[in-house]
This record gives C-alpha cells, sequence and structure tokens, in this order.
C-alpha cells in the first residue's frame, strides 16, 4: 500500500519534466546555442575590411592574445567596475534604508504606494532618452549650466562632458536613480516575508531599531541581498546605453567611461565576429569569477 | 519505476537539444517535401501556372501601357519599386521638388517616399554617423543581385570621404554611367573633381553628383561689424586670408567677448590640403597638415579664442541663431542653406546676417554622388533620374535658385554667378557663385582613401580630448590609432 502511493506521486513528477521542455528548449535555442557560436567564433580571424569579407580563417587563440597584449582590457574593466560602484553603493544604502522604513509598521508612513510608484518610476524610463536628457541637461551651453552661471557659483560653464570625474559620475548617478526603486522593491519584498512574530519578541526583549536591523532583518534577509548583489553585478557589467549614449559612443574624455560592452561593440561596428567573440568569453569568465567571489563572501559559513 | 523516469528524463533533453536543430533543417526538409508534393500532382500544378502565366502577361502588358502612356521611355518589364539608400532628407527633397511625375506621398516628408509613374519610390535612411550607413551599405550591396525584385536597391548614395570604395572596379557595386547608357557628353558641364572621385582604376565613371561642394568661411556680419569695423567681403577676407591673419583676427574676436569657431570647423581645410591619403601601403599615416591643425587648434582653444565642441552637436549649432558669440563656421553652400537652421525665427540666416568668403585656404566637405545600385531592376528610371538630377541645365538652375545649392554644372553657375538680380537671401543679398565656382575648378581629389570618414571622425574625436587639456598629443593620437585597430582591423598603425 505504501509503496503503490509513493510511486504515484512519482509517476505523476515526471510530468514536471514535460513541463521544463519549454524552457529548455527556448534556453537550447537561444542561450547554449549562441553561447558555443560564440566561443566557436572567438577562434577565427572573420570581419569586413569594406566591402571585401576576410576570413572566417582559423587562428587559435591569437584574438585572445591580441586583447590581452593591447593592454585596454584591464583599463575598461576598470572603468566598469569604478562606475558600478559608483552607482551601486548609494543605490544599496538608499535601497535598504527606504525599504526598512516601507516595511516598519510602527512608522505608519502614508501614502506609501504613491512613493514606491514614484522611486520606481525611473526605472520605466528608457536608458537611450535618460542619458540624452542628461547630455542636454550638461551639455557645456546647457541648462545646468546656465542655472550655475546665474546664481552666480560659475563664472564660465563648467565642461561636465570634457571631466573624467563628472562624466563618470553622471553615469553612475544615472543608473544610481533608475535602479534604486527595483532594488527597493526586491528587498521589501524579503523584508514582509519575516515573520513579525520575530520583530515582536525582539521589541519586547528591549531590542532597539539598530539592533533589530543588523541582528534580525539582516541575516534573514541574506539571500534576496546576495540575489540583488549579484544581479546588479551582472547588470553592472554589461554597463553601456547610459555611458554609450552620453558620451556618443567615444567613452571620452580619454575613454576613460569606455566600458566592457563599449568595446565590444566597437568591434562589433567592422563586424569583427572573432575579436567581439572572444571578448564576449572573457567577460563570461569575468562575471562568472566575480559571482563566485560575490556568493562565497556573503554565503554563510556552516558552523 | 526510477529507470523509466530517467529514460523518460533523457528523451525529453535529447527532445530539446534535437527539437532546435530539426527546426533549423526544417528549411531544406520543407522545400522537399513541396517539390516532391509539386512532382505528384504535377498535371494541377501546370495547369495553375499556366493561368498564372497569362494573368502575368496581362498585367505586365497593361502596365507597360500606362508607363509608356506616362513617360516617353520604353520601361516595361522594370520593377515596380524603386529603392532608394540615403542617410538623410538632402536628396529626397531635390527629388520630390525636381523630378518631373514625382508624386510626394508626404508632402511635408518626402523621405516617405511617393510614385514615379507606377513606379513606388522607397527610401531607406540610415544616419552616416560612425560609419552607421556604410555598414548598412556593406550587408545589402553585394547581394542585391540575389535580393527580390521589390527589394532591390536601385539607386544608393555616396559621400566623397568613401566614395572610393563603392566605385572600386573589383567590388563592382555601382554600374558604370555607360552601361545605363549615358555618355561623357552628358557629364561635360561637371566640374573635373566631382568626376573624379567617382572615377574607379580603369577610368569608368560610377556616379555622378549635382553639387559641387566647394567651400569657404561663413561669418557672422553683426560680429564681423563690431570686430573688424566692417562686413564688407573684401575687406573680411583680407583679415582672414592666411593662417597668420586668421590668428590675428581670432584674437581681436576674442578680445571683443566672442570666439572666432570651433576647432573642429577648421579640421577639413587642414586634411584637405594634406600631401598624402590617410592610409598609404596599409599603414595610417597623419600628414603634417593634419598634426599642424591639432597644433594650431590647441593653442586657439587654449587661448580662449576657439571652443571644441564637436560638429553637428548642440553646443556647435547654437552658433546658428543669434545673441551667440560664435564669428564663423567653415562650409560649403548646402551648410548654408540646409543645415543653418535659417528657416527659423531667431536664426543668423533668417535676416540674412551670414557673409561668405573663401577664408585661409580653399577646401570641400561632402557633396553626394548618385550611384546605380548593379543589380538594379530599374535601370530605365534610375538613368532617367541621374540625367535629370545631375545635368539637365534647367532643373540644375532650378536647384540653385530654389535651395541656393552649389550646383554641379558649369554654364548654369557662370550664368548665375554673371547675374547682378541673383543674390542669396541668407547671405544678405551676396552672390556667392562666382567664388563657389573658381574654388570648385581647383579643388584636388588625388589624396581621398576609403578609409577617409572613419579616420577623420576618429582623429577629430580623440583630438578633442588633447584640446581639453585631458591628454597629450601623443596619448590622444594613441587613442586614435585604437579606434582605427578597431574600426579597420586590416590597417596597421605602428
Amino acid at each position: 500500500m505504501e509503496k503503490r502511493k509513493k510511486s504515484r506521486i512519482k509517476r505523476h513528477n515526471r510530468y514536471g519534466y514535460i513541463f521544463l521542455i519549454p524552457f529548455m528548449a527556448v534556453f537550447v535555442i537561444f542561450q547554449m546555442i549562441p553561447l558555443l557560436s560564440t566561443i566557436y567564433n572567438s577562434f577565427f580571424e572573420n570581419y569586413r575590411s569594406g566591402l571585401k569579407q576576410i576570413g572566417p580563417n582559423f587562428i587559435g587563440l591569437a584574438n585572445y592574445a591580441k586583447l590581452f597584449t593591447s593592454g585596454d582590457l584591464p583599463k575598461y574593466f576598470a572603468n566598469t567596475m569604478i562606475m558600478w560602484v559608483l552607482g551601486f553603493v548609494p543605490q544599496i544604502v538608499v535601497s535598504l534604508a527606504l525599504a526598512a522604513w516601507f516595511t516598519d509598521p510602527s512608522l505608519h508612513l502614508k501614502a506609501q504606494r504613491f512613493f514606491k510608484t514614484v522611486i520606481y518610476l525611473p526605472n520605466l524610463i528608457m536608458a537611450s532618452a535618460f542619458a540624452m536628457l542628461f547630455f542636454t541637461l550638461f551639455a557645456d551651453s546647457g541648462p545646468v549650466n546656465s542655472i550655475l552661471m546665474s546664481l552666480h557659483l560659475l563664472s564660465k560653464p563648467y565642461k561636465f562632458m570634457s571631466h573624467v570625474g563628472s562624466v563618470r559620475g553622471m553615469v553612475a548617478f544615472m543608473n544610481f536613480l533608475m535602479w534604486f526603486g527595483n532594488t527597493t522593491i526586491l528587498l521589501m519584498a524579503g523584508m514582509l516575508g519575516i515573520d513579525s512574530s520575530l520583530f515582536e519578541a525582539a521589541e519586547v526583549d528591549g531590542a532597539n531599531a539598530r539592533q533589530i536591523f543588523f541582528r534580525i532583518t539582516m541575516p534573514i534577509l541574506k539571500p534576496i541581498f546576495v540575489y540583488v548583489m549579484i544581479t546588479s553585478l551582472i547588470g553592472g557589467l554589461q554597463m553601456f546605453d547610459v555611458p554609450q549614449i552620453l558620451t556618443n559612443g567615444s567613452g571620452d574624455p580619454m575613454r576613460s567611461s569606455m566600458t566592457l560592452i563599449m568595446y565590444l561593440n566597437k568591434h562589433l561596428y567592422s563586424k569583427n565576429y572573432g575579436m567581439a567573440g572572444a571578448l564576449s568569453v572573457i567577460l563570461l569568465i569575468i562575471t562568472g569569477l566575480l559571482s563566485m567571489v560575490v556568493f562565497k563572501t556573503t554565503a554563510d559559513k556552516k558552523d | 519505476m526510477k529507470k523509466r523516469m530517467k529514460t523518460l528524463l533523457s528523451l525529453a533533453m535529447a527532445a530539446a537539444l534535437v527539437v532546435p536543430m530539426a527546426a533549423c533543417g526544417s528549411g531544406t526538409t520543407a522545400s522537399s517535401k513541396s517539390a516532391s508534393a509539386s512532382g505528384s500532382s504535377a498535371s494541377s500544378a501546370s495547369t495553375s501556372a499556366s493561368s498564372s502565366a497569362t494573368e502575368e502577361t496581362t498585367a505586365a502588358s497593361s502596365s507597360s501601357a500606362t508607363e509608356a502612356a506616362s513617360s516617353a521611355e520604353d520601361a516595361s518589364g522594370e520593377g515596380t519599386v524603386l529603392n532608394i539608400q540615403c542617410w538623410n532628407d538632402e536628396f529626397a527633397n531635390r527629388l520630390a521638388a525636381h523630378y518631373p511625375g514625382f508624386e510626394a506621398a508626404d508632402p511635408k516628408d518626402a523621405t516617405k517616399g511617393g510614385k514615379i509613374g507606377d513606379v513606388t519610390v522607397k527610401f531607406t535612411v540610415t544616419p552616416s554617423d560612425d560609419n552607421a550607413y556604410q555598414n548598412n551599405l556593406d550587408t545589402v550591396l553585394p547581394e542585391n543581385a540575389d535580393a527580390s525584385a521589390d527589394k532591390k536597391v536601385d539607386i544608393f548614395l555616396v559621400e566623397a570621404d568613401y566614395a572610393l570604395k563603392y566605385i572600386d572596379a573589383d567590388a563592382n557595386v555601382a554600374m558604370k554611367l555607360s552601361d545605363l547608357g549615358i555618355t561623357d557628353d552628358d557629364l561635360s558641364k561637371q566640374y573635373q573633381y566631382t568626376k573624379d572621385v567617382v572615377t574607379d582604376a580603369n577610368g569608368d565613371i560610377r556616379g555622378s553628383s549635382w553639387q559641387a561642394c566647394s567651400a569657404g568661411l561663413i561669418f557672422n556680419r553683426d560680429i564681423a561689424k563690431k570686430v573688424l569695423g566692417t562686413d564688407d567681403l573684401d575687406a573680411v577676407q583680407d583679415a582672414v586670408s592666411s593662417w597668420d591673419k586668421f590668428n590675428e583676427t581670432a584674437k581681436k574676436v576674442k578680445d571683443a567677448g566672442y570666439q572666432m569657431c570651433s576647432a573642429m570647423d577648421t579640421y577639413r581645410v587642414y586634411s584637405n590640403n594634406v600631401s598624402g591619403p590617410w592610409v598609404q601601403d596599409g599603414k595610417v599615416v597623419v600628414d603634417d597638415n593634419i598634426k599642424a591643425w591639432a597644433e594650431d587648434s590647441k593653442a586657439l582653444v587654449d587661448a580662449g579664442e576657439e571652443n571644441s565642441y564637436e560638429l553637428w552637436s548642440d553646443d556647435w549649432s547654437k552658433g546658428f541663431f543669434k545673441d551667440t558669440p560664435v564669428f564663423c563656421y567653415f562650409g560649403p553652400a548646402w551648410l548654408i542653406n540646409f543645415s543653418m537652421h535659417s528657416d527659423e525665427d531667431g536664426s543668423v540666416g533668417k535676416d540674412g546676417g551670414w557673409g561668405f568668403v573663401t577664408g585661409p585656404q580653399g577646401f570641400y566637405w561632402g557633396g553626394t554622388w548618385i550611384c546605380a545600385a548593379n543589380g538594379t531592376d530599374n535601370p530605365t528610371l534610375v538613368k532617367d533620374i541621374i540625367l535629370n538630377m545631375t545635368t539637365n541645365d534647367d532643373v540644375m538652375k532650378e536647384i540653385a535658385v530654389d535651395d541656393s545649392d552649389c550646383v554641379n554644372n558649369k554654364t548654369v553657375l557662370d550664368a548665375l554667378a554673371s547675374d547682378e538680380k541673383f543674390g542669396n537671401p541668407i547671405l544678405g543679398g551676396q552672390n556667392p557663385y562666382a567664388m563657389l565656382s573658381a574654388g570648385a575648378e581647383k579643388v584636388d581629389m588625388s589624396n581621398i582613401s576609403i578609409y577617409d570618414q572613419g579616420c577623420n571622425e576618429e582623429f577629430q574625436t580623440a583630438m578633442k580630448n588633447y584640446f581639453d587639456g585631458n591628454a597629450s598629443y601623443d596619448d590622444a593620437l594613441a587613442q586614435f590609432k585604437s579606434a582605427i585597430q578597431e574600426k579597420y582591423p586590416d590597417v596597421s598603425v605602428d
């Protein structure tokens, strides 16, 4: 009797695999095959010179060698990480604070829904439109400069687009604005999932708000927190649209705001599939390694 | 039980792996199936084929009849769609305004296309920034012969910066004009340089232009009066007739609270007067004159006499409007009539506030050549468009008068130059044609290469860092070289 029951459950289990088929099919067609063909392509010399197609000729690891010897790769990696960190740190701090306030029942915040909508709104604007807006706002003869000059804070226009700090700062600020709402909502979902009796118990035991946040909320929130970290890291490594539009693809001044994907895009412009493939593979490895580091350092140590 | 599940799972995985492959191969299997099916029912297929054939012939005869009625030339059996590749609305507007029989689909926006007789005209606009237009041509042109009739490119436009690439005899993507039936006689009134640009290594001409784009210095008359005390053309030309005098004037302009121009404006004046092409023996060569541009401009920017705005940027084009401190621009006739917002209130051009002089050195900028795409299915119409739009004296005169374009026709330009009544309102009534005609005779195109657009754009982008003080000349040059490596992997930079 016991045995038959179990097997029926098991028999039903197999339908699970059938439901997996659509995902597997999509995954294989749109992820697996492109991934493998990217790796395959990275071993070939394959580009266009004018109207002539060069290659594909098998050249082994020459594309990788070229990427590493040209010395640009670490520079663009550093640019990407600097702009990501500049945007991510304020983003996570603000999001945590907002999420904690929104979920704290003792604060009785009014019009919560309104504020939740408002902070999410920047994410709905297309990144390129957002970048165009900033480009216009911060142009040498744009509104920001004219306001600063009419307030006599500046005597002549500040060239926002010609200084490393201001360009990187703008990119980071835009990413922060676009994503802090999204992060807040993710963290809130995590915080709302915490059993409220834990908070009550802590309060009864005399814990203050800070202690509750760091001793109860944060440890339980950890899985969500790690998820937010990793998705943001991957998103940050793939940063492209904002700096691309803001600097018109040049990554200026002196390519200090050129990200890895912008560099990839430069190669794709000459249809250089070999170099672009090699760069993509490197990017894949970097992303994997960094995600692993984040995962390892934040995961619970088994007692 | 477990075993069965495993087999089921492996089956599912195998299916997931195989299904997409089958999907990839389905094109061939489906066609073979349909082939066999048509074989088995050959009799019915043949009857339907014959009926459709008769339909086709009647359709063809009716269309050829209407076409014969609408145009004298025999174009029967040619395509019903004329596809034109371009990067802005300039040619679309010219065609809509001056080609006889063109009915625009949308009178406000010529790029929406229209009809010439029974033929539908379609424009495909791809912006030319960052080689995007060229990349588009590179994709569609080599496969043009195999494209379906309605998709075939019939006409594409090119600029001097990369014309060589498309008129190359080996690439053979642009038709020889002689194959279309256009003779040297037809082109006899055109300026020599406009023919040189589109002449391939064998001496065949593969394109034709309606513009002669010799350029000069366009100055703001109000600022000239304040700084130089006069807006008289000879006096202003005297003040900018050499780079030394230009720099002196720049200082005066700055002292009066204005800026001379953007460093990017003067770029083409230097780059058109180089001693060799950008790429020699597969290697990028920075000409002495290009280097001189960087050094001269750096000094002017540091002195606050020039700015470093990129061409076409908002900050750059602010000078087209009043109450801005920009003394001059460098450009050809099309910049004046096409880009300076002269139809808008508050622009300098609206009140005829510009003057046009030769400047420190002669140069040319831009110009649009019409090429017939190899593989076109409308050769008769394409020939007619090229003849009408680039060689017809009446159309040329219309373009010159209506659009104040500097047309590629010596007879028309000379007539206009000596016409006392004729003046360009944007230029305050000045008649620039004598000067433009003289300039066009002198343009020398011997140093162009297929890499010019990429090299010119990247050099200016890189040097902006030098002007803004973010890099030394050598660092900016290194950045230029890495950008060239990315754009043209086959060009060496060391």
